[in-house]
């Protein structure tokens, strides 16, 4: 590429040298200061974390960095030069690199046609994938990223498609390396692996930027940690000066308490009861093959795994979104497997679904009409068809001030909420229903650090008050701190079970990664009796991704 | 039915049913770009209009067939600049700017023609060109080596267009842009002008059936194409995203269109029926794509416009 500095592996003697000076930083959209006045560095040879919550800023100003947004106020520098960045080309020009929150590649295509995409071929108009391959080859040797360069991007698993979003960057020789929230869909132990090589790429004397809101990785990782809050630099610590409650006050602003871990509930009879079901994907592939598990009155179970290994499949099933191939869910002892969503919900079932804007709101609507979506038709608040207008507004306040739901008025459009506060509404209008059976999709995914206290203290309280409570998260720490029991889910199995509060992190973490305990080998290689488990992670050739592909499918 | 069977008769079918496809596969080829890329052109049709009354026009006043030949290219890709700026520029929805786009052409081509023609005059087409030493092959140089230049440029064209798309970055960066744009441009590919050069490839291409489907006629008149512009839009989902499949489908196309023409003419069709069975190119076609397109999938992004996530 373009750089004129020292290519990493020369570079080790600038370790130290700042690649990225960010001076004064400013930018504003409609309504906000994404990022006001900041100041951020990054040396050769470090990793340098971006901490803070979602909304923080953090990945605004990253975009600054990569081109993608225009700062309104302040300067770059890159090895000393001031530059403007005003596309990704010209971020890639400078020997930067990014990797997003969602992979970037082309699923139709190979592993080294994504890699040569946009970089000059060595043979003019042709690809000259060859030469791509063998270099992708030698950078996987030396870097330990095992990856076949001829192999489509669909047919690889999770943790191999972010191999190949940093061999990208290895192949571009990026100097400045953006991982934005890197590890979301990754197993701890592919974590583990990530962060071998990361340290690796510093050690280059490349400069990385981290941006990631998980305590535990961020203290594991880092040289240096910054932590922004609503748009400004709360401050920089050097790793040693960094400790979990320090940086958690630091990016919530006041101390927190560290979450306790509920005492059990009063367990009753089962209320939910899930027996060897089968839902397809859309992609028409088995995504769900033989779940069975029950939940009983007064208990949490959380169901863990790693995205897409067929949780939002389960889920839709239980609230009759999807209908399931085949297998049994009884709810309070009535069948309800291929009933649709309002028989399952008169059966006692309460649903905060995983994609809370498109699923749980109507985004247009007011909060008041949102929280009357569910029981509109109640004789306590319509009569021969017109809406009670008065009983409506004292029903909304109080569950408003009950959940403690932050909004102007009860007219104001959900849309316009934050997605903590859209997750209380949900919350709201479920638990006013008083389920027995309560299924919550990712509670507190993208939430503040508060509001997820919040939700996590109602949800035990619902458990305490009877409801047979799930939740399906994709963060272990969520899982390991409230619930009773935790279910891993598999490739579209339940891969087993553990208790948290004996289990390990890193015994969770070999079942998200398909590894039985009692075995110490990958799933596939003993398949579960209750289902036919090909193991696709282990043939290439399984037409099923793990994930969805990035970008939405046909 | 026997008379059909004479090698004379399958000679002439063959021949001049590739002829025919041409124009289709020329179109098609043009589509398949754009699609891959991610745009659909329903203007099509239109610009095929407008391509072939411009080489009808140029053609009448100067007598000069290589140069109304090439008006009829520029318009197609004078016709691209619009399509492109609407559908990549102005990100409109395609389905409906390609309407748009073809009704133009529908309307604009049949008022230039009355109002700059009026009565339609045959023209002189371009003259077959023997390959020598393979059109002497008895059967097959009848067939395949006795066509004009026309269409042994849309047949080159086919693995032309298969070596862009597979084998050059170009081809690359069009694929990429077609399945995840996103992807593209966070690697520094600009998806609007990967956009406007497929577009403007495709119109230009279009323009050039235009000229194609004239020459097979040698006369214009109004809605020459009779919507075939549609069916070239239909032949790229039948080949599946590929010049190749694309190329075949053409043929098929052609060769059944030619076929149904030769028997009506031998008396083989009843007249009462020629009106149905001039339809069954177009049913034969659709029923191929049912049966066939369902296993391939199309550009994940086929129709959307892209907009960088805030």
């Amino acid at each position: 590429m373009t750089m004129a500095a020292a290519t990493p592996g020369d570079a080790t003697g600038r370790a130290g040298v700042p690649v990225l000076e960010m001076r004064n930083i400013t930018k504003r959209f409609p309504g906000v200061v994404a990022n006001n006045k900041v100041n951020f560095d990054v040396r050769a040879g470090e990793v340098h974390t971006l901490f803070g919550e979602n909304g923080a800023g953090k990945s605004t100003l990253m975009r600054v960095v990569y081109g993608l947004y225009h700062p309104d106020e302040g300067e770059i520098r890159l090895n000393g030069q001031r530059v403007s960045i005003s596309s990704p080309s010209s971020a890639i020009h400078h020997g930067i690199g990014m990797i997003h929150q969602h992979f970037m590649l082309v699923d139709t295509l190979t592993v080294a046609e994504n890699v040569a995409l946009g970089t000059r071929s060595t043979r003019g108009p042709l690809t000259g994938l060859d030469t791509v391959a063998a270099r992708i080859v030698e950078l996987s040797e030396r870097y330990g990223l095992k990856v076949d360069p001829q192999a489509l991007i669909w047919q690889l698993s999770v943790g191999e498609r972010q191999r190949v979003e940093i061999i990208k960057a290895l192949y571009r020789d990026v100097e400045l390396l953006i991982l934005d929230e890197p590890t979301a869909v990754l197993t701890p132990t592919e974590v583990g692996d990530l962060f071998t090589v990361l340290r690796q790429m510093a050690s280059d004397g490349r400069g990385l930027v981290f941006i990631s809101h998980k305590v535990h990785e961020v203290l594991d990782l880092s040289d240096r940690i910054t932590v922004l809050r609503n748009g400004h630099i709360v401050g920089t610590l050097a790793r040693a000066e960094a400790t979990r409650e320090r940086l958690v006050e630091m990016m919530v602003g006041h101390q927190v308490a560290a979450e306790e871990h509920p005492p059990r509930g009063v367990v009753g009879a089962p209320r939910l009861v899930v027996k060897d079901l089968h839902v397809m994907s859309d992609r028409a592939t088995d995504a769900v093959r033989g779940v069975s598990f029950e939940v009983s009155s007064g208990e949490l179970v959380g169901i863990a795994g790693v995205a897409g290994n067929g949780q939002r499949e389960l889920a839709e099933a239980i609230a009759g979104l999807r209908p399931p191939v085949r297998g049994s869910i009884r709810l309070n002892d009535r069948e309800m497997a291929g009933h649709g969503p309002a028989a399952i919900r008169s059966a006692g079932l309460g649903y905060v679904p995983e994609e809370r804007m498109r699923d749980g709101v109507v985004g247009d609507f007011s909060v008041a009409e949102n929280l009357l979506l569910v029981d509109y038709g109640s004789s306590a608040y319509s009569q021969l068809g017109f809406l009670r207008r008065g009983a409506i507004r004292r029903h909304c306040q109080e569950l408003v001030a009950d959940f403690n739901v932050k909004t102007p008025n009860l007219e104001t459009p959900a849309r316009s909420l934050s997605g903590g506060n859209i997750q209380k509404l949900i919350m709201a209008r479920e638990l006013s229903a008083q389920p027995q059976v309560l299924l919550v999709a990712q509670p507190t995914r993208g939430i503040d650090v508060s509001a997820s206290l919040y939700i996590h203290q109602r949800l035990v309280a619902q458990r305490d008050s009877g409801t047979a409570t799930i939740i399906i998260s994709e963060d272990l720490d969520e899982v390991m701190t409230i619930s009773d029991r935790i279910l891993v889910m598999y490739e579209g199995t339940i891969i087993g079970s553990a208790d948290p509060r004996t289990a390990t992190r890193e015994e969770i973490g070999m079942l998200m990664a398909g590894v039985r305990p009692s075995a110490g080998q990958p799933a596939a290689a003993a398949p579960p009796t209750s289902a036919a488990n090909p193991p696709s992670t282990a043939q290439p050739p399984a037409p099923q991704p793990p994930a969805a592909p990035p970008g939405g499918g046909a | 039915m026997n008379q059909f069977f004479t090698v004379d008769v399958l000679t002439t079918t063959i021949a001049s049913g590739i002829a025919l496809a041409t124009p289709f596969l020329l179109a098609a080829l043009g589509e398949t770009i754009g699609q891959r890329s991610g745009v659909i052109n329903l203007g099509v049709d239109g610009i095929m209009l407008l391509g072939a009354f411009s080489t009808y026009y140029v053609e009448l006043q100067t007598g000069n067939l290589l140069l109304a030949i090439l008006a009829g290219t520029a318009t197609g890709t004078l016709m691209g600049v619009i399509t492109a700026f609407v559908s990549v520029t102005l990100k409109a929805e395609q389905g409906i700017s390609g309407i748009g786009v073809y009704l133009f052409g529908l309307g604009f081509s049949s008022l230039l023609f009355q109002k700059l023609v009026g009565t339609p005059l045959p023209i002189s087409t371009l003259p077959p060109v023997g390959i020598p030493g393979l059109d002497s092959i008895p059967l097959i140089g009848g067939m395949f080596f006795n066509q004009s230049l026309l269409v042994y440029l849309a047949f080159l064209l086919v693995p032309v267009a298969t070596f862009v798309l597979n084998r050059t970055t170009y081809g690359l960066k069009i694929k990429a842009v077609g399945e995840n744009p996103a992807a593209a441009d966070s690697l520094g590919v600009s998806v609007a002008l990967i956009r406007w050069s497929t577009v403007l490839i495709g119109c230009t291409f279009a323009g050039l059936a235009g000229a194609a489907l004239l020459m097979y006629g040698g006369i214009f008149q109004i809605n020459l194409t009779q919507s075939e512009g549609f069916i070239a839009v239909a032949l790229v989902y039948f080949g599946a995203w590929r010049p190749v499949g694309v190329m075949f489908g053409s043929l098929l196309y052609g060769l059944v269109g030619v076929v149904i023409l030769t028997w009506k003419s031998l008396g083989i069709i009843p007249l009462s029926a020629s009106d149905l069975a001039a339809t069954a190119p177009a049913v034969i076609t659709v029923l191929a794509l049912l049966f066939l397109a369902r296993r391939f999938r199309q550009p994940a992004v086929l129709g959307r416009p892209y907009e960088r996530e805030g």
